[in-house]
């Protein structure tokens, strides 16, 4: 069959951001699993609480300190996330890395803070339904904040290298802090329904 | 930003140039470590179809073994303990390693062709996760051969599944086998979402999107809200068995029927999973075969995304057994009923897009005519057991057994045969013999028959599921030896597929781009197409752009080829958006899914493995990321 060109492309950019690209919508996808997980297992929590006459079952209210400077944290953290995601998006690379660097920090220190969360608990995973449930929406919590800290360093470094004056870095870059967002987000309701739902009765 | 360096666009060269240069670029390095390095979505939709119908092969063969025991009363062909793995290995492969894994395939090979572009969004984590499914498997399968498989059904069920009633690691393998597959499931309905999205043709607005894309759209969106469900029961699973927590220990407030319906919130969405993307080979196939466009076009759109959305509210009518509130029965009882309205319409569609077409009765079309019967079958029987009453009188009986046979293989396997003669000719560039093809679908249509409507006598008559014999004064003798003559006969219309899908690829006759005249892109390209697919990405002016340009097929001009590179286009209207190279092929895909894959392993024996293996699995991700310096990385 005989071809005929009727559109020209060249002129088309090779990198943008937000969701003119692909990775933006594969983080939204990423995003909609885990927060079905996220959703799944708080459904889990409210399923274990109805059959119980008391919640906690037989422990004493979680303690209120870890979890909420955890989420202070990461509430602070949205500030420079944002100015991250301008800077990136106006390709300042001295300013990414400056942000870059503050959003690996400001994602170890919560991190420091869960090590105490785990004990505040109090109650162990294998003590009885309350104590699992509660260890597992942590534990996933977890491991969801040690790989977005995990990416962002590693996004740290690369943007040291020269491989850092890329534009798809600084589109990466962007996508980072939108998938931080959620990180931040993702935690709220589950800060809610571990620390202040059992103290609702 | 650096002035940008001289390129090199398709606009610089002829078209023999062009043509070799891209086939270059795209090409898959040769030798064993470029085989293991490939991320072109044709050679892993290959793999992962290859590899669907040897687990096909494995639980074919597990259901032969199962129905020569079950012949005749007090057989011994196998003792309880081999059943009861037979049954599990069944349940578990043919759900798990081959009906959702060979309808991905096919969307992995066939969405980029139609949707005309040039690579899967995400090539890597393509191979990736093909390799995540072949090592969940294999695992499955060794741990089978050792005498070591799951035994506890398809479903996996609590208490049954935890320590006191099952010592050892059978059902540990079984969730491990999940957490696996779903990583792989979830990956590939992740890259399938984006290429629809972002990587359509200039001018492939909604509706002009083929409707078997649309269905493998909607089927990628119900997996990333199905499959975390599966994950989490079994990891819940899986925590109970192995660090003592308490999530199904109904003595420490844990509760069985969690469980229930943490599985059947998967479990239930996963029927349509693997029943959707079948209606889109359907809904392709006839209107090739009848010779006009689809009849009502956007009612079956519409269908598929009823039909997803409600599938989400149907899960408890598995558990209707379980003692729930009777207004909660009530509920599912017709949201049950109420699924049947959108596959009615479809099945309408269908009907009228035959009878006001002038259709021509190919092999594919025959095993199309044996869907919309063995499945309205099914259908009818779903909405019997929908009703609670009914339910209750056949739930766990071999009418049931016959049920969701006649959903999942009438709705689902004769549609896979159907687009397996359909597509042939376009992966090998040959045709398969339409007589061997004849004798198939009248071998495959008698033969599943035989071997399945007599399961809903045996059910009524008290038949139930899971038993791996049954005493000479019960009435099921008959009827037994007749499902197993024709679950014999269903083997061997497979056994005369696979010998002619094999004769064909070397004898069978050449293909050409088109050879059933059909409408949509990926016979725009030649047979087999070549790695890059199309050498000019084409721009689209209708819903059936092969019948309405004839003669000349417009194209697009401008991009580069000096590198890999594919066309973004808008979410709704598919204006070219933007230019974006595509992946290199990598090692790093392989070598994460080693880490992963040994530290789920190594994880089912001590939970510290989660620890020691961060380390391997974070190196290969970073290896994986970490740019190469080639003009991909390098825009």
């Amino acid at each position: 069959m005989k071809t005929q060109v009727v559109l020209d492309v060249a002129p088309l950019p090779e990198s943008s951001f937000g969701s003119r690209t692909l990775t933006w919508w594969g983080t939204i996808a990423f995003m909609s699993l885990e927060g079905m997980g996220f959703a799944l297992a708080v459904g889990a929590y409210l399923y274990l609480r109805v059959l119980q006459p008391a919640w906690p079952m037989n422990e004493p209210l979680p303690g209120l300190l870890p979890g909420t400077i955890v989420t202070i944290i990461l509430l602070l953290s949205a500030i420079p996330n944002y100015f991250l995601e301008h800077w990136a998006r106006a390709y300042d690379l001295r300013k990414v890395r400056l942000g870059l660097v503050v959003m690996s920090l400001l994602g170890i220190a919560p991190l420091i803070a869960r090590v105490f969360e785990f004990p505040a608990l109090r109650v162990r995973w294998d003590t009885d339904a309350y104590g699992s449930i509660v260890w597992f929406l942590l534990a996933l919590h977890t491991t969801h904040l040690i790989t977005d800290v995990g990416d962002t360093i590693v996004l740290s470094v690369l943007m040291f290298t020269r491989h850092g004056k890329n534009p798809r870095r600084f589109s990466d870059t962007s996508d980072n802090a939108f998938y931080w967002d959620f990180v931040i987000l993702s935690w709220l309701p589950i800060y809610f329904v571990l620390y202040w739902l059992p103290r609702f009765g | 930003m650096s002035a940008a360096p001289k390129v090199l666009r398709d606009t610089d060269i002829g078209d023999l140039e062009l043509e070799d240069r891209l086939r270059a670029l795209w090409r898959t390095p040769r030798g064993l470590m470029g085989w293991l390095s490939s991320v072109d979505h044709k050679e892993i939709g290959v793999r992962y179809i290859v590899t669907a119908f040897c687990f096909l092969a494995l639980a074919g063969g597990s259901a032969v073994i199962m129905r020569l025991q079950l012949a005749t009363p007090d057989a011994h062909v196998v003792g309880p303990d081999k059943y009861d793995q037979l049954f599990t290995m069944h349940g578990s492969t043919m759900m798990f390693l081959f009906a959702v894994p060979i309808m991905q395939a096919f969307a992995i090979y066939l969405v980029p062709l139609m949707v005309g572009t040039r690579e899967i969004a995400f090539p890597r984590l393509n191979a990736f996760s093909y390799w995540m499914y072949l090592f969940g498997g294999v695992f499955l399968w060794f741990c089978f051969f050792s005498n070591n498989g799951p035994d506890v059904g398809w479903f996996s069920y609590t208490p049954l599944a935890l320590t006191q009633y099952n010592v050892g690691h059978r059902a540990d393998f079984w969730a491990q086998m999940i957490t696996y597959t779903e990583v792989a499931g979830l990956a590939v309905a992740v890259q399938t979402i984006v290429t629809i999205f972002k990587l359509r043709a200039p001018g492939m607005s909604l509706d002009r999107i083929p409707i078997f894309v649309w269905g493998s759209l909607v089927t990628a969106f119900m997996v990333v809200f199905a499959m975390p469900a599966v994950m989490v029961a079994s990891t819940m699973l899986i925590l109970d068995r192995l660090v003592n927590t308490h999530f199904y220990d109904v003595s420490l407030g844990g509760d069985n029927l969690l469980f229930q319906h943490l599985f059947w919130f998967f479990g239930h969405p996963e029927v349509y999973i693997i029943f959707l993307p079948a209606t889109g080979f359907v809904s392709a196939i006839i209107p090739t075969f009848a010779r006009r466009p689809i009849f009502g076009q956007t009612a079956v759109v519409l269908s598929l995304i009823a039909t997803a959305i409600m599938s989400f509210g149907l899960w408890v009518h598995h558990m209707f057994v379980t003692g729930l509130p009777r207004l909660g029965e009530s509920f599912f009882t017709a949201s049950s009923m109420a699924i049947a309205v959108p596959s009615g319409i479809q099945i309408f569609c269908w009907i009228a897009t035959l009878w006001t077409g002038r259709p021509r009765f190919a092999t594919p079309l025959l095993f199309v005519l044996g869907f919309i019967f063995n499945f309205v079958i099914g259908g009818l029987t779903g909405v019997m057991v929908a009703s609670v009453p009914i339910d209750t009188q056949v739930h766990d009986t071999y009418f049931v057994v016959a049920h969701f046979h006649y959903v999942l293989i009438g709705g689902a396997v004769f549609p896979l045969v159907a687009a397996i003669y359909y597509w042939f000719p376009k992966v090998t560039g040959r045709m398969m013999s339409e007589a061997l093809g004849r004798w198939n679908f009248w071998i495959a249509f008698i033969g599943f028959n035989v071997a399945f409507f007599p399961m809903h006598i045996l059910g009524l008559e008290g038949m139930p599921r899971r038993v791996y014999t049954y005493s000479a004064d019960m009435p099921w003798g008959g009827l037994n030896l007749l499902s197993t003559i024709g679950a014999t006969i269903f083997f061997i219309s497979f056994l005369l597929l696979a010998f002619n899908m094999a004769r064909s690829s070397v004898r069978g006759t050449v293909a050409g781009n088109n050879p059933w005249d059909g409408e949509s892109l990926e016979w725009a390209t030649s047979s087999p197409p070549p790695p890059q697919n199309f050498t000019r990405i084409p721009v689209v002016t209708s819903g059936s752009p092969l019948w309405e340009n004839r003669k000349t097929f417009p194209t697009v001009t401008g991009l580069r080829a000096d590198r890999k590179e594919v066309l973004v286009s808008t979410l709704t209207e598919a204006e070219p958006d933007l230019r974006e190279p595509s992946p290199d092929p990598s090692i790093w895909p392989l070598l994460a899914a080693i880490a992963i894959g040994i530290t789920f392993l190594w994880s089912v024996y001590t939970p510290w493995a989660v620890i020691y293996g961060a380390v391997p699995i974070t190196v290969t991700l970073v290896g994986w990321f970490w740019p190469k310096g080639t003009k991909e990385d390098e825009s």
